[in-house]
């Protein structure tokens, strides 16, 4: 029989805040996390991007020292998101073989891993820390969160890049009805604003370049978009079948009521033009939900303001949702967040349950004139979602032809 | 230019408060690493290594299991500069 599993915390840290309330208020408010960066390695480089959205609350200045040293900023970032969903949770009393992790990261450990080269190239193999491996596999993240919470049921990784952590939730979804946990903490996070990787996504020609603009750069949708924005820090939620939840009183945000993840076996970065992984991965997700796109009254697009990505996101849910895709609330909360590789999906993901919760799809800010290929109901302001039974998707997809989608339903006992 | 065993000392406790978070005032000559301290071998190569840095020393990874207290690592370093 299905299990109604339900999120029963939430944390999240990112450049519009450090924790999941000050992110939707600053989110609400059409705040953008975006600027230009005052690191040295900027000029140094001269890079051809020189902005980006950093996470408003870094990490080093929330977690005490000795904690902080020894771990990578992107397991740094997941630390503080699970704590914040864990104690939102009401610290749940739960057996440690029947509490999981399912985690995940695009990336993984890149500064620690570039600061040890630096450190075996000009002080030599002694001064590499013993900590480097540890710290740098992209499975830190897991394996800390189990150490931390006592989560003895399994501690697994999802690197899907920028699908990463909505599959991550979606396979807390799976391993919840196939009663491997009662309980999970679920989602991802990334530090990956980095020298090399701004390097990189600009040369592939991903980012935008609005260097004399950074707040407006990210606009998806918007006819004149010209990338996405790096963005950083994490998100998790507290999942729980709802017979736990309920049997400990706790307070019930939402329903996680499917996930749908596929392939599109097309190109390593590209999307495939048809749109038909994402349309499959939007239809299993619904499937698992039980319901018909007639239902889905929010979608959280991934939408990262690259010029090919967003009408290809469009192709793809007008496949499902026909028409009516011109008429559902949708949010492109990047213009925002930017984007956070293997964190964004964990991030939407709590937009999405708050989104239900308050009833109203988050604002997307930076449209300046939509495009006629991208004719989401997007807005500036954020869109009431009305009184009835809410049921929203969250979209993913990353390099490699990762498609990755997670369905919430709004919670009424 | 040597350091004092007080210098050592001192410089040793600011290394492990770094790594552990232990208060710099637990760290005293007769503690053992292992059972007062609780660090764990990895903190403790950390330590090491950041101390040959800080001392101008090379503590031959032989030695490590040989340092059981502060006491024995301050000797170490203050003989071996």
């Amino acid at each position: 029989m299905t299990k109604r599993i339900v999120v029963t915390g939430i944390g999240a840290t990112s450049a519009l805040g450090g924790t999941a309330p000050e992110n939707w208020t600053n989110l609400l408010a059409g705040v953008s996390g975006t600027k230009s960066l005052t690191h040295d390695w900027v000029e140094q480089y001269q890079l051809p991007v020189t902005f980006a959205a950093e996470a408003s609350v870094r990490p080093t200045d929330v977690l005490p020292r000795h904690e902080a040293k020894r771990l990578d900023p992107s397991t740094q970032f997941a630390l503080i998101a699970a704590r914040e969903a864990w104690a939102d949770a009401g610290s749940p009393d739960v057996a440690p073989e029947r509490l999981g992790i399912d985690w995940a990261t695009g990336i993984g450990g890149v500064w620690t891993l570039l600061d040890a080269w630096d450190a075996l190239r000009e002080k030599g193999p002694r001064r590499v820390m013993p900590l480097t491996v540890p710290m740098l596999m992209p499975n830190a993240g897991a394996g800390n969160l189990s150490l931390q919470f006592g989560a003895k049921a399994f501690a697994r990784t999802v690197v899907s890049a920028c699908a990463s952590s909505t599959e991550s939730i979606g396979n807390a979804y799976q391993h919840l009805q196939d009663g491997l946990a009662d309980v999970v903490i679920a989602g991802g996070a990334e530090s990956a604003i980095h020298p090399i990787t701004v390097a990189s996504f600009a040369s592939a020609q991903a980012l935008s370049r609005r260097n004399d603009s950074p707040e407006t750069a990210s606009r998806p949708g918007a006819i004149d978009r010209d990338g996405f924005v790096m963005g950083e820090g994490g998100a998790a939620l507290v999942l729980e079948t709802e017979e736990h939840a309920k049997a400990r009183g706790a307070k019930i945000y939402a329903v996680l009521v499917g996930g749908g993840v596929t392939a599109d076996a097309f190109h390593i970065t590209g999307n495939d033009p048809d749109g038909a992984g994402a349309e499959r991965a939007v239809e299993l997700a619904l499937q698992q939900a039980g319901a018909t796109p007639d239902q889905v009254t929010h979608i959280n697009a991934h939408a990262t303001s690259t010029p090919v990505g967003d009408p290809n996101e469009y192709v793809a849910l007008r496949k499902v949702f026909g028409e009516r895709i011109d008429e559902i609330p949708v949010s492109a909360t990047k213009a925002s967040t930017g984007h956070l590789l293997g964190g964004t999906g964990a991030l939407e993901a709590v937009y999405t349950i708050l989104a239900l919760r308050d009833r109203v799809a988050p604002p997307t800010i930076n449209m300046t004139e939509p495009d006629p290929a991208v004719p989401f109901k997007l807005s500036g302001e954020a869109q009431p979602l009305g009184d009835g039974p809410q049921l929203a998707i969250s979209n993913s997809f990353g390099f490699g032809g990762h498609n990755a989608v997670v369905a919430f339903a709004s919670y009424d006992d | 230019m040597a350091f004092t065993n007080d210098e050592v000392l001192a410089g040793l406790a600011e290394l492990i408060t770094d790594e552990t978070g232990i208060d710099a005032s637990e760290v005293a000559l007769e503690k053992s690493f292992t059972d007062d301290l609780d660090i764990d071998s990895i903190s403790m190569m950390t330590i090491v290594v950041n101390a040959e840095e800080k001392f101008s020393v090379t503590i031959p990874d032989d030695e490590v299991k040989n340092l059981k207290t502060v006491k024995d690592a301050v000797d170490f370093i203050t003989n071996n500069q």
